[in-house]
């Protein structure tokens, strides 16, 4: 009976969800059109149907496909490469601390400089093309997650582990059955915010002389004042990124509903 | 005393233990002795940080003494082993494992699997009665069934002796009591050895053979108290007039130490 109210409860909830999130999208297209016709403002906010109309045109122009192809690949790259990266360096991290105390704090500096800062220097040492763009993202995701991850590890319940040893396990067992599903949840966090960093840094990488690209778009059309196609661009962006949230967030919940609770 | 006619299961020999701490070093433990008899259900009281916990995870052997010595079947502790089972205060069970899955999971490190472990794993979760949970995970549980799956759970490992370290302490008084008369009940069909931590003097002589008091830091052990209340004991025992002149005996000790440590 009660599981039976709470699945009542939960469908009307989502449609509750869905109703806010239409009315949301409404909003923001209605401030949207307030902006587009203030004479301010309307410069830089042509209307929206002026806006998705530019998608025919990006397409007839022979880039719009181009441009996220090659956006994806440079982020998913660079992307894939800073989590193979940070996994091992933050347990290595975690685990010898001597290690720790000399990698972390050059962490922490890097992770404060905004990527366009260092951008001409990977393009003076790696040249023009996918290599840098890789890199920058690569740089960036890296810090983000390796920091994220080292923190959850660190974090793990210790009397976890001391039940394990107790109830007979091995450094092997514990390593394999109390300290990689406990540091899931950090690792699927880092992977979220990995994602996140990883799109924001897409101007910066691709500032690096790149041939396409969403973010070597937006500046190219900057040069020539083309508002509609770059806002139309810069929401692109968008809907990629709320996209690969939603689905990182879905395999959380898959594989970390055991949790007590969900953190940021 | 209780213990010298039987076999000695724990020998804690001129144990010693001190931390390194900000200011120095601390002593939280100093010419610790005690034996333990086979089936014995010991229990300890003392005033916070007086070093119970640490003692315990001496036996346990998760944590080595800074000298002294302890013996477990005549054989000295150097690390975790079969034969002691921990049954910690924040229960301490694994949250991504259904109630199941952590009863098997002792089961699992000694090799044993399949059917034989299902079969075992559910006799000490319906002996905690909880086979209606048994595919719920931690979360979903009230404290009281936390610490029910933990007892199941270091049952599982089958040990010779229980290390427990305040299990009921973060309960509500009424399930307190019933998990103390489970504890009882299972003790007295099993027999296992029991060393019981608790800050609860009540707690202490419903359940222990003997009390032991301990002293303010440095942790000594101050007096050890024989409880010959006979079994099977239960909530009434508490009314009776000799359990209530060993309290006020107890009660009195602990809370001298207790001021010790304010001074
Ligand atoms: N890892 C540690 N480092 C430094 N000091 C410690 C450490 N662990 C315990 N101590 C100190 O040793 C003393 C004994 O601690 P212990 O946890 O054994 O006390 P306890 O009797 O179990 O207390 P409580 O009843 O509050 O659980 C305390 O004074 C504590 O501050
Ligand atoms: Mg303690």
């Amino acid at each position: 009976m009660a599981s039976d109210k709470a699945k009542k409860g939960g469908v009307s909830d989502k449609a509750r969800n869905w109703m806010w999130l239409a009315l949301s999208l409404a909003a923001a297209i209605i401030v949207w059109t307030i902006l587009s016709v203030l004479p301010s403002t309307s410069r830089s906010f042509p209307n929206i149907i002026v806006v998705f109309q530019q998608i025919p045109v990006m397409i007839e122009r022979g880039v719009l496909f181009k441009d996220i192809q090659s956006s994806l690949i440079s982020v998913g790259l660079g992307y894939l490469l800073g989590f193979v990266i940070a996994l091992p360096v933050a347990i290595l991290m975690a685990w010898y601390n001597p290690f720790r105390r000399i990698v972390e704090p050059w962490i922490q500096f890097i992770r404060n400089i905004p990527p366009l800062a260092y951008v001409p220097l990977i393009v003076i040492a790696a040249g023009v093309g996918r290599k840098p763009q890789v890199i920058v993202i690569t740089i960036a995701t890296f810090l983000i997650m390796c920091i994220t991850i080292y923190q959850g590890i660190i974090n793990i319940d210790e009397t976890l582990i001391k039940a394990a040893r107790v109830l007979g396990a091995k450094d092997k067992d514990i390593f394999i059955r109390v300290l990689a599903p406990a540091s899931l949840p950090f690792i699927l966090t880092a992977v979220r915010l990995g994602a996140s960093v990883a799109l924001t840094t897409l101007i910066a990488a691709e500032s690096t002389g790149a041939f396409a690209g969403l973010g070597m778009r937006i500046r190219s059309l900057n040069n020539n004042f083309e508002t509609a196609p770059m806002l139309l661009y810069i929401i692109i962006i968008g809907i990629i990124g709320i996209t690969v949230e939603k689905i990182i967030k879905l395999l959380e919940r898959k594989l970390t509903g055991w949790q007590e609770k969900r953190e940021i | 005393m209780a213990g010298e006619e039987r076999d000695i299961k724990v020998v804690i020999e001129d144990v010693r233990k001190t931390y390194q701490g900000r200011t120095g070093e601390v002593v939280a433990l100093n010419g610790v002795n005690l034996n333990i008899a086979d089936n014995e259900f010991v229990t300890v009281v003392g005033p916070s940080g007086c070093g119970k916990s640490t003692l315990l995870n001496i036996i346990a052997g998760l944590l080595e003494p800074t000298s002294g010595r302890v013996l477990c079947n005549g054989q000295e502790v150097h690390g975790t082993g079969k034969d002691r089972g921990v049954v910690f205060q924040q229960y301490a069970l694994f949250p991504w494992l259904t109630v199941k899955k952590n009863v098997l999971f002792p089961l699992d490190m000694r090799g044993i699997k399949g059917f034989a472990a299902e079969e075992i794993a559910m006799k000490y979760i319906k002996m905690v009665d909880l086979e209606k949970f048994a595919d719920h995970y931690p979360k979903e549980l009230s404290g009281g069934m936390k610490q029910r799956v933990a007892i199941a759970r270091a049952y599982a490992a089958n040990p010779e002796i229980l290390l427990m370290d305040e299990p009921f302490g973060a309960l509500d008084a009424q399930t307190r009591t019933q998990l103390q008369q489970e504890l009882l009940d299972t003790w007295e069909k099993e027999r296992k050895t029991c060393f019981f931590i608790t800050h609860d003097v009540d707690e202490a002589l419903i359940l222990g053979q003997r009390v032991v008091i301990m002293s303010a830091r440095p942790g000594r052990i101050k007096e050890i108290v024989d409880v010959d209340i006979p079994y099977p004991r239960n909530q009434e025992t508490k009314m009776d007039p000799h359990f209530l002149e060993l309290k006020n005996h107890i009660w009195s000790q602990v809370y001298q130490e207790y001021l010790e440590v304010r001074k």
